[in-house]
């Protein structure tokens, strides 16, 4: 690679960060959004509306950054969405089969006149948000495999299914004890509790099988000088557990204060674990096949696209935070009026 | 043979999900301009009468838009998964459109519509307004993008071939590419007779059951007269739009008009079955030269026909005759419903005492008309898009080219349970939407969100010390 920077270089790397980046909110946005999903079966018929409501004015605006992340990957490297999308043909089908499936019921269960047509409208979300959080977690596992099909990636496919699928359910208890209090509160903390060690062996078990499984990612970690540098990441996250696990323990306090740091801690979590995936694949977007370099579009159309992205981008945090504020503080029933 | 069950089923499968998807921006894209005209009005008047308008018609804005954008993402897949030739060949102009449509408009509407949906207590009035201009243009915005990258697909320009690659070098020329302008007119319109019949369809449904409210007499009256002014502006618009198709395609022309021979004085055929094996129409039924009065505005205009496409050795290149054919046929017989009824409605209601007037022999056929739309558009995109086969790009590349060589049973097993997923929300829908009219001209009030039960009313209050009364 030569020193002088040219759009043939810098363009794809700027698209694989903005690319990152949106699947990194995704992961979190609708992370937790998913994961109240996943925690309804276990509250009452009232705690489920607060469920809800505490999700409402936010869903649809999260589940964009999948379609700018998908978009992203579609409009700057073509080639590797047409590879990664072909070969996760069936696991992508059963995702977007779970993103409908909660997101009409999430439309229809609050527009259904009897009571059992809300239990299954309840159920179908439920139902949804598992289908596509496992299939999420089952489509990390085949990438992190070098999106081959044997046994053994499957079985580790599986693996991260229910590890990830883990996650958002406990980022989305640590958004619930945010976001209500009394009762659902107090067992959010819970829930949080319980589904903490399940998201320390999850984050273990991904990040000793990447390395393990590609000689390629082991160097990249495991020599010097990279080691040094890398070494802020696990010992970073280990100190998040730990805050995790103290902040729980003392949660809900009677101020209700310091609800906001187990959601704050599991989001900064999750993007320590992208940050160490992104290190591990770089430069390659199809794994060990296809680099950034070689999967992007032709500069120019790049830079249009660019043009674009640098105006609206900010503009999207800018008033995705404008959302945020006004829905901020405990969720309250929502409605129309 | 196996990679043209793949070809076909894929294609099914794409015309299933871009067909369920498009069923939901046809009502958003009008739904939100007519939602913004509710809230100024309300802000010029006062009347609570707009207010219980916008209230019962943001619900159905609500259930449409989240179909929608779940159905929409569908689509972002897909070009991967069946279609990864596409983007290969074509990506570099159809990226950066996608990319727009994504980040201006989608984004626009998502955010914004949490605080349209929600915030009408919690935000100032100008806000609760300008949230709903903005997802209004959101929408809009979107649907430009979209219809660019299709117009593009039907009439390409301003690009030039390396390698096997389109890249752009003019983007200005693809952009206003030559069909846009009649394309988007056309389609911004269908989205507006959709919104009418549907408001149209609705409020005839509640009066029917005996709602006398006054907020359905401004629905029922808004969306008539949105009907009988769109519907000729469309006729017109989808005649220009016709003509412009002539010029670039006229491959597709000859098929919906069911025209074999390059030939002057083609009659319009009102009914026939296209053969293809004789290559002629079977049962042909027509009123002879007003094809060609409508399409070169002389009797003796010569018209291109089906044969002019076909190559020396045999390979068809003009598109399926009998799909083109019937959808056009469906779309045009709607748009004259359409017409017949809005005039007929606007003429009662002006002469016969408003909308108290309309009897059962107008209300029924309005509720029968309430999907009409969904129709209309439908048979006008098969026409249009059927009638570009082989073509994926025109004259650029062929849907072959492009399909994924995924297993034809994966295809044909995805493919089945879209459609029965599809068909049980489309049912779904469509119940809730006259479930939610039959609440509220029984006067219920719909409750959206139900807040938590034994809550104090703490809307707008965030009070984080508010303790559950039980």
């Amino acid at each position: 690679m030569d020193m002088i920077p040219s759009p043939e270089t810098t363009l794809p790397v700027i698209f694989a960060a903005l690319m990152g980046f949106s699947i990194l909110v995704y992961v979190v946005l609708d992370g937790f959004d998913l994961g109240v999903g996943l925690l309804m079966p276990f509250a009452t018929d009232d705690e489920k509306d607060t469920m809800i409501a505490s999700i409402g004015p936010f869903w649809d605006a999260n589940e964009t950054w999948l379609v700018l992340a998908v978009g992203l990957l579609l409009v700057a490297f073509p080639s590797a969405h047409g590879a990664i999308l072909t070969a996760l043909y069936l696991p992508v089908f059963a995702m977007l089969i779970g993103l409908i499936l909660r997101g009409v019921a999430f439309e229809f269960r609050g527009k259904t006149d009897t009571a059992r047509g809300k239990r299954q409208w309840n159920a179908a979300f439920v139902a949804g948000s598992l289908l596509a959080s496992l299939s999420q977690g089952y489509m990390l596992g085949v990438y992190i495999m070098g999106l081959q099909s044997t046994q053994i990636t499957t079985g580790f496919a599986l693996l991260t299914a229910v590890c990830l699928t883990g996650a958002y359910a406990f980022i989305g208890a640590t958004w619930l004890l945010m976001k209500t209090e009394g009762d659902l509160q107090r067992k959010a903390v819970l829930w949080a509790k319980r589904g903490l060690p399940g998201v320390v062996v999850g984050l273990g078990a991904i990040s000793l099988a990447t390395p393990l499984v590609n000689a390629r990612i082991f160097d990249k970690w495991f020599s010097l000088p990279e080691f040094a540098f890398l070494l802020p990441l696990p010992l970073m996250s280990a100190g998040l557990v730990g805050v995790l696990w103290l902040s729980l323990r003392h949660l809900p306090d009677s101020a209700d204060r310091w609800s906001w740091i187990p959601f704050l801690a599991s989001s900064v979590l999750f993007t320590l674990g992208f940050v160490g995936m992104a290190y591990s694949f770089y430069p390659y977007v199809v794994p060990d096949q296809l680099t950034i370099y070689e999967a992007a579009s032709a500069p120019e159309s790049l830079f249009i696209i660019l043009v674009g992205a640098c105006i609206v981008i900010p503009i999207i945090i800018a008033y995705t935070t404008l959302a945020y504020t006004i829905f901020r503080g405990k969720a309250t029933g929502l409605s129309y009026d | 043979m196996e990679s043209l069950d793949t070809l076909i089923l894929s294609r099914i499968q794409f015309a299933a999900n871009i067909s369920f998807h498009i069923l939901f921006p046809t009502i958003t894209i009008a739904l939100g301009w007519v939602l913004l005209f509710f809230r100024l009005r309300f802000n010029a008047t006062g009347d609570d009468r707009w207010m219980a308008a916008y209230r019962f018609w943001v619900k159905v804005f609500a259930l449409s838009f989240g179909l929608g954008v779940v159905s929409g993402i569908t689509m972002s897949f897909q070009f991967g998964t069946n279609w990864p030739g596409f983007m290969e060949k074509v990506g570099n102009i159809a990226g950066p459109l996608l990319a727009y449509e994504i980040l201006t408009a989608f984004f626009l509407e998502a955010a914004f519509l949490g605080i349209m949906l929600f915030g009408f207590r919690r935000v100032p009035g100008w806000l609760h307004t300008t949230a709903t201009f903005l997802v209004a243009f959101g929408t809009t915005m979107s649907s430009f993008w979209i219809i660019v990258l299709n117009s593009w697909m039907h009439t390409p320009q301003g690009f030039e071939m390396i390698d096997g690659v389109a890249h752009a070098t003019d983007w200005w020329a693809i952009i206003f590419n030559p069909s846009l302008p009649y394309r988007l007119t056309h389609m911004l319109l269908a989205s507006g007779l959709t919104v009418a019949f549907l408001l149209a369809g609705v409020s005839a449904y509640r009066r029917l059951i005996g709602d006398r409210t006054p907020g359905v007499r401004l629905t029922m009256k808004t969306g008539v007269y949105l009907a009988a002014l769109l519907i000729p502006m469309q006729i017109f618009a989808g005649d220009m739009h016709g003509l412009n198709t002539l010029e670039h395609q006229p491959q597709k022309v000859a098929a919906m008009e069911g025209n074999w021979e390059t030939r002057g004085n083609v009659p319009l055929v009102l009914f026939a079955i296209p053969n293809e094996e004789t290559r002629s129409n079977d049962y042909e039924i027509g009123i002879p030269s007003l094809a060609s009065i409508i399409l070169k505005h002389k009797a003796d205009g010569v018209v291109p026909g089906l044969n002019d496409f076909v190559a020396e050795d045999g390979t068809v290149l003009h598109p399926p005759v009998t799909p083109v054919f019937w959808s056009f046929r469906v779309m045009i017989a709607t748009g004259i419903a359409m017409l017949m009824l809005s005039w007929f409605t606007s003429y009662r209601m002006i002469r016969h005492g408003g909308v108290d007037g309309l009897g059962k022999i107008i209300l029924i056929p309005l509720v029968a008309m309430t999907f009409s739309g969904w129709l209309a558009t439908l048979a006008g995109w098969y026409t249009t898009e059927i009638g570009r086969q082989p073509w994926l790009v025109q004259g650029v590349m062929t849907t072959y080219e492009a399909v994924a060589d995924v297993p034809a049973p994966y295809v044909a097993g995805t493919l089945t349970a879209y459609l029965a997923m599809y068909g049980i929300l489309l049912v779904a829908y469509i119940m809730t939407i006259f479930g939610l009219a039959t609440r509220a001209a029984r006067g219920e009030k719909v409750a959206d969100m139900p807040r938590a039960g034994g809550r104090a009313d703490v809307v707008g209050s965030p009070n984080p010390h508010a303790v559950p009364a039980e």
